[in-house]
């Protein structure tokens, strides 16, 4: 019965494994989800069209066939000498970007029209007006949506253990096949690691939205 | 339209802005139908109008910020650019106020008017903070410099916005009905802020509805309706003795209180 004891250096590096996942996987998806919300405002229609595509290609393909698409698809197309762990990144990197994305715009839209007229008129380009006037006001109405994200990505990171990445969900389906433990048991602290993940999530993003209150 | 005010005539040729044959459409509304309407260099021009008329989206093409259908629009010689480097240049050289002030609400008063000399102008911060705390004293808000927008009145706030507009010293001021958010006792302190600019040589395209304004200020006043220059003439002409139908309608239904 002492699942945790028996098997800690597992379990410890399962879930020092989900955070990095998550982590570096948050980091890709919200400075890409970010690039894709300004392509998709942005007055060139090639950007647009590519952000439009990217969103509906993500939003719509399931994790799973994602994962398969780069970890099979990148080696086959000259790409080799990931490790999985890098793989999984840009897989749950490129799938959260595209939530990122709609999370930010919709966070743009929410933007009074005329603070970027006002940007324009002093002459301020449009990555100027994006970045100094639209992305800092956009913010605060992003920041929520984008935490339930994050939290989402961080139980998402189980699919990875399928595709040959150590992590929690890794860990679990070792320990049920192979050793007999009680298989609830397994479940309760797996499950206890997730939360402590997700919780220290949500904390960090009420943090975030307390600071951003206080700026205006 | 021939015997248009001695002004206009004597505009081309040192016109500032030119448009010409402007047309424009909001689907099936013709907003802007054949407008010719050329600025002298500072010379002051007060739009009216009744709702709906085009003179705010006429206000606003000279800047491209609504775009035209057809026709063209020149600003110092040069025809408006693309979307692009170049409009924002241009732009750089028209300042804008509009009725919803719209102050950058996450910057202080003091960055709202140092941002574009920072980052369209290039100017070093120092120099662009003495102008920004010089252009916010000649508007009356020198003291209120490291507040918030929301912080302030509104007539308080439009004139930061004009002060925002000046600090890029533009050859060209538009207002777009810029009292027309105001409390009635904010009014004059922006109308005078607007009076001494046009005093100082700005030229200046002014939409809006302070009669009292165009009368003092204006040397000519362009009338507007359904999308359409009805007719322009020097104030005291116009408000004395206006030629079309359409604006004696309009300024009996104004000035009679």
């Amino acid at each position: 019965m002492y699942v945790l004891s028996d098997n800690f250096a597992a379990f410890r590096e399962g879930f020092v494994n989900t955070v990095e996942l998550t982590a570096l996987s948050a980091l890709l998806a919200v400075v890409l989800g970010i690039v894709i919300a300004g392509f998709r405002v942005s007055p060139v229609p090639v950007l647009r069209a590519f952000g439009t595509t990217w969103v509906t290609l993500m939003v719509n393909t399931p994790l799973v066939l994602l994962f398969l698409a780069v970890t099979l698809g990148l080696p086959a197309l000259g790409l080799k000498g990931w490790d999985s762990f890098w793989l999984a990144v840009m897989a749950l990197g490129a799938y959260t970007s595209a939530f990122v994305c709609e999370a930010v715009r919709s966070g743009i839209n929410a933007v009074p029209v005329g603070q970027a007229e006002a940007a324009r008129s002093i002459g301020m380009t449009f990555t100027q007006t994006l970045g100094q006037i639209v992305l800092p006001q956009a913010t605060r109405t992003a920041v929520p949506p984008i935490g339930s994200l994050m939290i989402a990505l961080a139980k998402n990171t189980a699919v990875a253990s399928s595709f040959n990445v150590t992590e929690l969900g890794s860990v679990m389906k070792t320990l049920n096949s192979a050793e007999g433990y009680n298989i609830f048991v397994v479940f309760f602290w797996i499950g206890l690691c997730y939360v402590v993940i997700t919780f220290a999530i949500s904390g960090l993003f009420r943090l975030l939205e307390n600071r951003l209150e206080v700026v205006r | 339209m021939s015997d248009i005010s001695p002004t206009a005539a004597a505009a081309a040729p040192d016109a500032l802005v030119v448009l010409s044959g402007v047309n424009k459409h909001f689907g099936a509304l013709h907003v802007l139908q054949d407008i010719d309407l050329s600025i002298a260099r500072g010379e002051v021009v007060v739009v009216i109008g009744p709702s709906g008329s085009g003179k705010s989206t006429l206000c606003r093409t000279v800047n491209r910020l609504e775009t035209i259908d057809s026709g063209s629009i020149t600003v110092d010689g040069r025809p408006l650019p693309q979307e692009g480097k170049e409009l924002a240049r241009l732009r750089s050289d028209v300042g804008m106020v509009f009725q919803s002030f719209n102050l950058f609400a996450h910057k202080t008063v003091l960055e709202n008017v140092t941002l574009g000399q920072v980052k369209v102008r290039r100017t070093d911060r120092r120099t662009a903070e003495k102008k920004a705390r010089d252009l916010l004293d000649r508007v009356g808000v020198g003291t209120q410099a490291d507040k918030y927008p929301a912080q302030l009145s509104g007539g308080q706030q439009q004139r930061v916005a004009i002060a925002r507009a000046l600090a890029m010293e533009p050859k060209l001021m538009l207002f777009d009905e810029p009292t027309s958010a105001l409390d009635p006792e904010m009014i004059n302190e922006v109308l005078e802020v607007m009076q001494q600019l046009a005093r100082d040589g700005m030229t200046m395209v002014v939409v809006t509805h302070e009669m009292g304004f165009a009368r003092s200020a204006a040397h000519r006043v362009v009338f507007m309706a359904d999308g359409r220059i009805v007719e322009e003439a020097r104030p005291d002409q116009f408000f004395s003795n206006p030629r079309s139908d359409r604006a004696k309608d309009f300024l009996s239904k104004i000035l009679h209180h």
